[in-house]
């Protein structure tokens, strides 16, 4: 029952696709995913509003061992935790482009220890280190329902 | 005492002259990130609040036809907040410090918000019930006393003015979007749509993230045109469903630690039906509701200004090597100490330093 995915440029290769059927399995993927992750690692997360980025990202700190509660960093660009690695979530949703990014001074975050995870990437496409992981959440039809799909790569720019 | 403070953890750029616990200059700008940056480098000449701070300090003193000869004390933001922005206002504040031999303090930016109401001129009863709420912040906070805070519950997702700003971009307003939902949502039919009343339980903490989404999800429901002819209704409904949480917890903050006052801070602060349903509790409770001015209700340093000041007077000491704390929690704080054998220390950094540079 998928919509299909609309990507902003070329299909990207694709390493891994999964389907989550609510928040928790959102959560538990993520998980799975951050404790994987090893120290210089960059993700970005991709999707519309309301597709789960923040939730992805809760579990994503939960599997580095952040224990405090992780909320969304629109407003505050980003925020830190401690986990077993330092663990940095940065909210793009207030920066239309790289300049801007600079203009914060956010770009010394990618040479610092630890995850980096970035919410609304695309928006810095350019700019993201090669080595960014790049998940791509999709909502489908059937409500809370989620389509993720984990790419190697920065995602592709939007405009 | 006569003090210089400064503010920089996220947008905002901003000093302030106080003297005694009273304004006397103020100037805070916000980074215009929408504005073209018109091809500047960015490492070195797009740092907004480097290319800001300097020009603002020298309006502040202007404003406050004071000069800096005559400051007594520094204060300046080292948390929570961004490490880049961050080391800007503080390192800044340090240097001033440092050059004119006077005492300083790293102030807690959200200690600023706590007690920005007392600018006003009003002093606040302890123990006293603090509602910050703000696009990055949704804090309900106990005031024991000036540096005592317990934190009774917090946002498990987005902050409320985070949603307001979401909501009103989904419905075409522009960014920040929390005054003009205000405006229009009293124009509308709150009933129109029975958004989720989320958590109300007999926890403290808060959500937003599923109120949000709830609103995104009727939004897609209904026909652009729907949408535009109830736009009112929708933001009337997503309003009262977002208020009443925060009222819930103000009722039950009450009920459980029988505060002597209400203070409501933060950019959501200025919210009017807040503001009514605030006072309303707290005539209902007896208590006295405390806001502070509109025009201190986003970040500024006038709040940093009025905490350092406090913590200055009482002898408070911040090193010259005090870090940035971009994680700084309310409740790791402490009364003002007196401190002022770290004074001499300052002293000697001091000394240090005009020795090595003069040679």
């Amino acid at each position: 029952m998928s919509e299909g995915i609309v990507y902003p440029g070329p299909k990207p290769l694709v390493e891994e696709r999964r389907i989550t059927r609510c928040s928790q399995e959102t959560v538990d993927l993520g998980k799975e995913f951050g404790s994987r992750l090893r120290s210089g690692a960059v993700v970005a997360l991709v999707g519309p509003l309301g597709a789960g980025k923040t939730t992805l990202v809760q579990g994503i700190g939960a599997g580095l061992g952040v224990n405090e509660a992780i909320t969304s960093p629109a407003f505050n660009y980003l925020l830190e935790y401690a986990g077993q690695l330092p663990f940095c979530h940065a909210d793009l949703y207030r920066i239309e482009d790289a300049r801007q990014f600079f203009a914060l001074g956010l770009e010394e975050y990618f040479d610092r220890d630890g995850v980096l995870a970035i919410e609304w990437a695309e928006r810095i496409a350019d700019i993201l280190p090669p080595r960014t992981i790049s998940l791509y959440l999709n909502p489908l039809a059937k409500q809370d329902e989620r389509e993720i799909i984990v790419c190697l790569g920065p995602p592709h720019a939007t405009k | 005492m006569r003090v210089l403070a400064f503010e920089s953890s996220c947008d905002e750029t901003s000093v302030a002259v106080l003297a005694d616990g009273v304004l006397r200059g103020h100037v805070t700008r916000t980074q215009t990130l929408h504005q073209a940056f018109g091809g500047v480098v960015p490492e070195l000449a797009s740092r907004s609040h480097l290319e800001q701070i300097l020009r603002l300090t020298r309006q502040a003193l202007t404003d406050a036809k004071d000069s800096l000869e005559q400051m007594e004390g520094v204060c300046a933001t080292a948390g929570p907040g961004l490490v880049g922005a961050l080391l800007i206002g503080l390192n800044f504040g340090k240097g001033i410090a440092l050059s004119l031999g006077l005492p300083f303090v790293a102030a807690h930016h959200l200690e600023g918000h706590v007690w920005s109401a007392e600018l006003n001129g009003e002093k606040i009863p302890t123990p006293f019930l603090a509602l910050l709420v703000s696009g990055g912040h949704t804090q309900l906070v106990l005031v024991e006393a000036f540096g005592h805070y317990r934190l009774l519950g917090s946002t498990r997702d987005d902050a409320v003015g985070e949603a307001y700003d979401k909501v009103g971009k989904l419905l075409g307003l522009s960014f920040p979007a929390g005054a003009a939902i205000d405006q229009i949502a009293a124009e509308g039919n709150p009933s129109y749509h029975r958004f989720p009343q989320l958590m109300m339980g007999e926890d403290l903490d808060f959500s937003y993230s599923g109120l949000k989404t709830a609103v995104l999800r009727q939004v897609q429901k209904l026909e652009p045109s729907e949408v535009q002819a109830h736009r009112a209704d929708l933001l009337a409904a997503f309003q009262e469903s977002a208020i009443a949480l925060l009222t819930a917890r103000l009722r039950t903050g009450i009920e459980r630690f029988h505060p002597r006052a209400l203070v409501i801070a933060g950019g959501v602060a200025a919210n009017s039906i807040l503001r009514k349903m605030a006072r309303d509790i707290g005539r209902t409770s007896s208590l006295p509701t405390f806001f502070p001015d509109s025009s201190l209700c986003l970040d500024n340093a006038a709040m940093i200004g009025y905490i350092g000041e406090k913590r200055l007077a009482a002898g408070q000491r911040s090193p010259l090597d005090a870090p940035v704390k971009p994680r700084w929690s309310l409740e790791e704080l402490r009364e003002p100490e007196n401190s002022i054998s770290q004074k001499v220390i300052s002293q000697t950094e001091y000394n240090d330093c005009t020795a090595t540079s003069q040679s």
